[in-house]
């Protein structure tokens, strides 16, 4: 049964100068996110299938959304994070139902590739509620350089019984990285860590 | 170079989420130390002397954590890590903290790399449990006004796949930090979700001690 969606946003944020440096080419982070109905709010089951199913469907949703947001390539998003929080009316394992199993896999064909685990955050709270997406390199977490998050809100939403499920593609790192660590040129990108 | 204002001490005890009650209540720590920025209001390209300035910081505030949460090192299942930069800061600033803090927690908890490969982001030949704290430790950093909130994400300290450990935690330090100041921040927990029941690997799954599965 698909996702009943009330509202799809997407934010681009382009950081083209920090600490008084011209960042060139700007550092792009795109966010998704779908606002949708929680088919279990109110209630303990120990069925999540439904929002399992749900998962998938906004990982290809959400995740193409950002690689057009950003006017790329699908192989040239860097990395990537997911992140969901639950109205008043759910529960957090409401939030891991839709992360955890299948949304996954339909992310890494809309970035082409994906390694690594996509990072995650949960967490439960009423309309405007906002919730830092962690992101990493998509295809070696240890990337120093692209260890960073992203803020994602809705200002209406979720509502007691919604739940919001946010997806950031980004392609490129921070804008001043300088704290060492492995570098992009020397991913090996097979085991998903370097 | 390490002036501290304050550390902030959170930590929570989750009985239910209005399923089943746990038989053992998980709990969830995180610590926050608001130090001075010593870089705030300006491009320092150099961050290397401060990063390593801050490894016996690391040290501190990872024990601190565990003391605060009463439980022995062996108990911890989760870990995370955070920075907030105030806004005299760069996103960059709160970068500093992967090292020292993420290498501090990973040794409290029993991990035996090697530090200079870990902080050259060098891998290590592994075979078996080598120890423990094999995982990355996952994190989150943000430019915010006193007060701004933080999800520090929390994944299975051994290995990050594990799907019942897949969690997150929200820190915030009240009037911190301001605009010269940044927040460092350390989370664990003792366990997986309170109702976790997305299968996928198990805790008791783990086999290849890569610290991914």
């Amino acid at each position: 049964m698909p996702a009943k969606i009330r509202k799809i946003i997407v934010q681009l944020d382009e950081t083209r100068i920090e600490m008084g440096r011209s960042i060139s080419p700007p550092t792009r982070k795109a966010l998704a996110m779908a606002v949708i109905e929680n088919p279990f709010a109110g209630q303990y089951t120990e069925n999540l299938d439904a929002l399992i199913a749900i998962g998938e469907e906004l990982g290809a949703l959400l995740g193409q959304r950002c690689v057009e947001a950003l006017g790329i390539e699908p192989g040239q998003a860097q990395s990537y994070g997911k992140a969901a929080i639950v109205g008043e009316a759910g529960e957090l394992e409401h939030a891991a139902a839709i992360l955890h199993p299948k949304l996954g896999a339909p992310l890494r064909i809309a970035v082409e590739k994906g390694a690594a685990l996509v990072p995650s955050s949960k967490k439960r709270g009423g309309l405007g509620t906002a919730i830092d997406v962690p992101l990493g390199h998509k295809d070696a977490a240890f990337v120093r350089s692209h260890f960073d998050a992203m803020e994602a809100r809705v200002a209406d939403a979720p509502r007691a019984n919604e739940i919001v499920v946010a997806v950031v593609v980004t392609d490129g790192g921070r804008p001043l990285p300088r704290v060492g660590g492995l570098q992009v040129h020397e991913i090996q990108g097979k085991d998903g860590l370097r | 170079m390490i002036d501290i204002r304050r550390i902030f001490t959170h930590v929570e005890q989750i009985h239910h989420e209005f399923g089943p009650v746990a038989a053992t209540p998980l709990l969830r720590g995180a610590i926050g130390v608001v130090l001075t920025n010593p870089f705030a209001g300006r491009y320092e390209p150099d961050l290397l002397p401060m990063m390593n300035a801050l490894q016996p910081l690391g040290i501190d505030m990872a024990e601190r954590l565990r003391a605060a949460m009463g439980v022995p090192a062996q108990s911890i299942e989760g870990y995370g890590k955070g920075a907030i930069v105030g806004s005299a800061g760069e996103q960059e600033h709160g970068a500093m903290w992967h090292v020292p803090g993420g290498y501090a927690m990973r040794e409290l908890l029993g991990w035996k790399g090697d530090r200079q490969a870990y902080a050259q982001g060098q891998g290590e030949a592994k075979t078996g449990q080598p120890g423990n704290a094999l995982a990355i430790v996952p994190s989150t950093k943000k430019v915010g006004a006193p007060g701004t909130t933080l999800d520090v994400p929390l994944t299975h300290i051994n290995a990050s796949y594990v799907r019942s450990h897949f969690d997150a935690i929200e820190v915030r330090v009240s009037g911190a930090p301001l605009a010269d100041e940044i927040v460092f921040i350390l989370a664990m927990s003792t366990g997986p979700r309170v109702h976790a029941r997305m299968a996928g690997l198990a805790a008791t799954g783990i086999s290849q001690w890569d610290g991914l599965r």
